[in-house]
């Protein structure tokens, strides 16, 4: 039996794994990679022995700091790499030869090569995106030069004066100024040409103004495309310009305010055969610039590549360094420094699978000294480890959402598997929508593995990790769906022909009263021909209104049992006596009996009225029944009863506050007695100083609780019962739903006689059913089945304050994003 | 004083006062910098601010790590705070909040413009000035030979234009004139955001102009110190010194005559709510005056926090953010430069 448990943890789901608190003491040298291995099992968790201490004074603090170095140029890589268009590749060989000094070198290496490329390709593009814009000045200053002359000449002819046109290209921009003032000497002009970025140039123009007082002469045009800054590397809307000015004090404003604006400025000649020949020149420089530039780029995303090609590897190798680093900065370094002390938790199965793996490590590494494992006896509540499976996990996880259970209390979720999609499927009982919600989560299913390897949405994510709850309804949908006759609301006579029959042949409108009944009962579920009857809601609400009671107390009772056998495993009579018991009897006085009274009028058939059977045993018990009696002795029964649900409720509140106190005292006084007798010891007294503290006992504290307790159980008992009525509610909504969706829409449009009318109509209905019956209607029976098992069920018995076992695992490191 | 900014702070205010609020949360605590004291290298402080909102800034960096890395990245968390509040904010918020930027803004004019004067390279100055006094023309400055210029040139476009019209001379611009232009800037400038916050009124105007006042009064006891043995005439001290605070008027001029650091504490142990500040000084000492300073207008700035439905939050969560810049410069040159003794000489704990 020992070895089975060992092999295979049984699927003891009711009660969570026996836990041991373990002590490892690691010789330093096989430390890292015992944690290495432990991480590969997956069951343990450690403590922090080091709480105290901050994150750069723990032991291996400056391995921690070398994995973020890494971290930093993987980081860095991944960045390079989505800059160009590279995604790394996700299916990377194993290489397990790869250790982290080697990892270290090769990724220093790698990050130098690159950076070294990325300088190379900067210093190449910066020199190209200057001769781009010297091009662009040359052309954009070159065209405005001679229409400038142009314009020039035009207006002189205008004007008829007959001044000596000089050569010089300077004065047909100073036309205006040379023709009013006569020119007695000639100003020689110099100029400065360049590009500012379009945002900044008309800042730039007011402050050129206002340095030379006016006295420059500026002339921009606009460049149509953004261009790529030589400085910021970033592209840029910009604007050539020239400025012409006199004498050399503004020519040295007119360079500061240039820098200061960030405007590049490029020589500029106005010889015309100069300018073709820079122009050439220019051109011809861009070329070669272009091919090293491209072989550059080339080069790099071949390095790239080869980086994508492994980059996963590395990731994922130093995300398990980092966390086993992070491990070992848990554990206490001994004083010698020989060997680390470790603390953690463990399941008491996995005591011998620990063991092997820390022996294989130590024969690993050729240590001298074996790890030592030994446990621990501690008065702190372990963690709480249920072993599930894929199928089991999902209805586990609605329990943890809820609360982790405390340690090896009984468990709701063996229930929730069972119960859960039942619930659910009397909230939605068609069998037609619970085969398409069947043939939906089948198709989860049997892509299971491409799925689970891929990332999905969001919401798509939580459809796909409920799949096995979602086929679990979708079954249990149908067979409720069976039971209630409905498949999108249309009747089927599925189980034989129906019992009931018209009197006479003429009519064949169900609708119409005076069926009799023909033959045997229909087998199974509800007789198709309640259907469109005029008594089929009154029916229908009967028969779903008393399955929810008799669901709900039957769950009720689970609960309360549950309560009982946790009182038994904990080994506490007080609360079997004194909460069980009675919590037992006050329900069942009251609704228990309610649950037989339904189960006898559905058996014998009587006419009783329920209500007043309910209600008349509270207000006047000793009254006759009359025609409302089911049975001989009801009354009798009746009083015993609501005797029996009034002694319970003192029962439940006054003595186990008593009881608790009195065994406390007793507890203290044997207490007191040991300390006495071992007082020597002082390693003992504290321990015990430490459990007397741990128990103060106040009494009212007590009492209050334990009144709040009662109350809340009691009016629980009415509210809860209640509650579960929305099992009727929802499967009433649902059905009406739907056969207003059958009946206003398809048979609407099918009325028509027009294929297109039946077209949209088909549209409409199926839009109509997907959306609203199947999603919608899905979702809030899924949240009041959640609501059911939360509050009504659980709060019998589930006390939901452990926590939960978290041990250190590599497999969850690969899911996580970034580093 | 009070007006019903509780009823409707919130309108506009109440998301900004939440997400300062948060920020406010971010601040380094005294066990972050004890623990940040104890570090022995940068990458120790790095990885413990990694653990801060500071986190994701300096992430990205290498490792052999510098100072001014650090004051850079952590400015830039500071500048992107502010940001952010600066795009969400609605006016009056959305000003008072520029005006917070001004003090910036003339320290930088300020710093270009000794910098010119002593031939530095401008982009190395650009890189030395604080971004959020940042303005678009700020390297223009350059260019500007006397205060005349440099009000026609630059200054006229940005909003510390109206603050210049006091101090408009074609002087040339010397150590000491622009000294004196820094601190005629400031006076105007604390003026004007002293009469903005008494404007908005309520809780806003109770608090910042006790914040402001303590600022005037710290300018004026510095100023007093700095000009003592300079060629500054009293008349010419006593209009550097703004015009409110507790010091105004009677305090100012008796600051104003004053020829030693003991005569300055003598005026200052006149007001109660100063006398704390000398507690800890022995007499002749003011090397540790900046400190203590510092350490009581960090407590104002904490206070300010106590209350709700005001802008001085605003206020006081940029001064302590960069409090907290400049403590965490001191310990990382101090750790920089193995002086771990001195850590402690002037970081200021800012709870």
């Amino acid at each position: 039996m020992g070895n089975e448990r060992y092999c295979f943890p049984t699927m003891d789901l009711l009660r969570s794994e026996p836990m041991q608190l373990v002590q490892l003491i690691i010789p330093i040298e096989s430390a890292h990679r015992s944690i290495s291995y432990i991480g590969d099992l997956a069951l343990f968790q450690f403590k922090d022995l080091n709480e105290d201490k901050s994150p750069f004074q723990r032991t291996y603090a400056s391995q921690v700091k070398r994995c973020g170095e890494m971290a930093r140029t993987l980081r860095l890589f991944k960045e390079q790499m989505m800059k160009a268009g590279i995604s790394p590749s996700t299916r990377s060989t194993r290489d397990d030869g790869l250790d982290l000094e080697y990892l270290e070198v090769k990724l220093a290496e790698l990050e130098a090569e690159l950076l070294e490329m990325n300088a190379n390709n900067e210093k190449l593009q910066h020199t190209y995106n200057e001769l781009i814009e010297y091009k662009l000045v040359l052309e954009k200053v070159g065209e405005f030069f001679p229409s400038a002359q142009n314009n020039a000449v035009a207006r002189q002819r205008e004007l008829q004066v007959q001044p000596i046109v000089e050569g010089s290209i300077d004065s047909p921009l100073l036309m205006e100024q040379e023709t009013t003032s006569y020119p007695v000497k000639q100003i020689k002009l110099g100029y400065i040409s360049g590009l500012v970025s379009r945002e900044k140039s008309i800042p730039f123009e007011r402050v050129l103004f206002r340095a030379t007082r006016g006295n420059v002469y500026l002339k921009q045009t606009v460049v149509e495309h953004p261009i790529l800054d030589p400085l910021s590397g970033e592209k840029v809307h910009k604007n050539v310009f020239v400025i012409f000015y006199s004498g050399e004090r503004v020519k040295s404003k007119i360079l500061k305010i240039c820098d200061a604006f960030g405007a590049n400025r490029y020589p500029f000649s106005d010889d015309l055969g100069k300018q073709f020949q820079m122009l050439t020149e220019v051109s011809g420089r861009l070329g070669e610039l272009k091919a090293t530039i491209d072989a550059g780029l080339l080069h790099r995303s071949t390095l790239l590549q080869t980086i994508g090609y492994q980059f996963e590897q590395w990731n994922l190798l130093l995300k398990k360094e980092k966390s086993i680093y992070h491990t070992l900065n848990m554990l206490s370094i001994n004083v010698t420094k020989k060997c680390l002390l470790a603390e953690g938790w463990c399941p008491v199965f996995a005591t011998n699978q620990i063991q092997k793996v820390l022996l294989r490590a130590t024969m690993d590494c050729n240590s001298q000294v074996e790890s030592i494992f030994q446990v621990l006896q501690t008065k702190e509540l372990p963690p709480t480890y249920f072993c599930t499976n894929k199928f089991t996990s999902s209805f586990q996880e609605i329990v943890d959402a809820y609360g982790i259970a405390k340690y090896q209390e009984a468990n709701p979720g063996v229930y929730t598997i069972i119960t859960f999609p039942f619930l659910f499927a009397v909230m939605f009982g068609d069998w037609g929508h619970g085969i398409c919600l069947l043939l939906a989560t089948l198709y989860f299913i049997i892509n299971e593995k491409k799925f689970s390897c891929q990332k999905l949405g969001d919401i798509l994510e939580m459809v796909f990790g409920g799949r096995y709850i979602i086929m679990m309804m979708a079954l249990f949908s149908i067979y409720t769906g069976l039971i209630y006759n409905e498949f999108f609301s249309i009747p089927f006579e599925l189980f034989g022909p129906t019992a009931y029959g018209c009197r006479d042949p003429s009519c064949r409108d169900a609708t119409t009263i005076g069926l009799i009944k023909m033959r045997d009962t229909y087998p199974f579920g509800v007789d198709p021909k309640w259907h469109g009857t005029r008594s089929e809601l009154p029916f229908l609400n009967s028969l779903k209104m008393k399955m929810s009671i008799l669901l709900g107390v039957s769950q009720m009772n689970l609960g309360i049992v549950l309560s009982y056998y946790n009182a038994k495993y904990f080994e506490n009579s007080i609360n079997t006596w004194y909460q069980f018991v009675p919590q037992m009897i006050f329900l069942n006085s009251l609704f228990g009996y309610l649950s037989l009274l339904i189960i006898v009028k559905w058996c014998c058939g009587s006419q009783a009225d329920l209500y007043h059977v309910m209600i008349y045993m509270f207000l006047s018990p000793t009254d006759d029944l009359g025609e409302n009696q089911l049975f001989v002795g009801q009354q009798f029964l009746q009083i015993t009863l609501l005797l029996l649900a009034l002694i319970a409720v003192p029962w439940m509140l006054i003595p186990k506050p008593f009881l608790l106190k009195k065994q406390h005292e007793e507890r203290h006084r044997g207490q007191s007695y040991s300390l006495l007798y071992s007082g020597d010891d002082p390693l003992e007294s504290k321990s015990h100083g430490i459990h007397h503290n741990h128990e103060e006992f106040e009494f009212s504290e007590v009492f209050v609780h334990q009144l709040i307790h009662t109350i809340e159980f009691v009016l629980g008992a009415v509210s809860n019962t209640a509650s579960y009525l929305r099992l009727w509610a929802l499967s009433l909504a649902h059905s009406e739903l739907s056969s207003v969706f059958y009946d206003k829409v398809l048979l609407l449009a099918w009325g028509y006689n027009n294929t297109i009318v039946l077209i949209v109509g088909v549209i409409v209905f199926i839009c109509a059913t997907v959306g609203v019956l199947l999603v919608m209607e899905s979702l809030s029976a899924f949240l009041h089945a959640l609501r059911l098992h939360w509050v009504e069920f659980q709060n019998k018995f589930y006390e939901g304050d452990g926590y939960k076992f978290f041990p250190f695992s590599f497999t969850s490191l690969a899911d996580e994003d970034g580093l | 004083m009070y007006g019903f900014e509780a009823l409707t702070f919130n309108i506009h205010g109440g998301y900004l006062e939440a997400i300062v609020r948060g920020h406010r949360a971010g601040l380094l605590t005294t066990s972050d910098y004890n623990n940040l004291c104890q570090c022995e290298t940068l990458d120790d402080i790095k990885m413990h601010l990694s653990a801060t909102e500071y986190g994701p800034y300096l992430q990205n960096e290498p490792s052999p790590l510098h100072t001014t890395t650090i004051v850079e990245k952590c400015t830039l968390k500071l500048v992107d705070d502010y940001k952010h509040m600066l795009c969400q904010a609605t006016e009056p918020l959305s000003t008072f909040l520029e005006y917070i930027t001004y003090g910036h803004m003339i320290d930088n004019v300020v710093l270009i413009v000794t910098g010119t004067l002593h031939e530095r390279d401008v982009q190395e100055l650009l890189e030395k000035c604080h971004p959020l006094g940042m303005f678009d023309s700020i390297a223009t400055l350059a260019v500007a030979q006397n205060m005349r210029e440099l009000y026609r040139l630059v200054l006229v476009d940005t909003p510390l234009a109206p603050y210049f019209s006091e101090c408009i001379t074609s002087e040339d611009l010397d150590d000491m004139n622009i000294e004196i232009m820094r601190n005629t800037l400031y006076k105007a400038y604390l003026e004007d955001f002293y009469r903005f916050c008494q404007k908005l009124g309520g809780a806003t105007a109770e608090i910042m102009s006790d914040l402001l006042a303590f600022e005037a009064d710290r300018r004026a006891v510095n100023i007093t110190i700095n000009s003592i043995g300079t060629e500054l005439t009293r008349d010419d001290r006593r209009k550097l010194y703004s015009n409110f605070g507790l010091f105004y008027p009677y305090g100012h001029e008796e600051l104003a005559v004053c020829e030693d650091i003991d005569q300055v504490r003598a005026v200052m142990e006149k007001y109660p709510p100063y006398q704390s500040i000398f507690a800890k000084l022995s007499y002749g000492e003011s090397q540790m005056l900046d400190k203590a300073f510092y350490e009581e207008e960090v407590k104002r700035h904490c206070l300010a926090f106590e209350q709700q439905f005001h802008y001085a939050v605003f206020f006081a969560y940029m001064r302590l953010r960069e409090q907290e810049i400049r403590n965490l410069m001191w310990i990382s040159e101090c750790v920089a430069q193995n002086q771990k003794s001195r850590v402690h000489d002037s970081v200021v704990f800012i709870f």
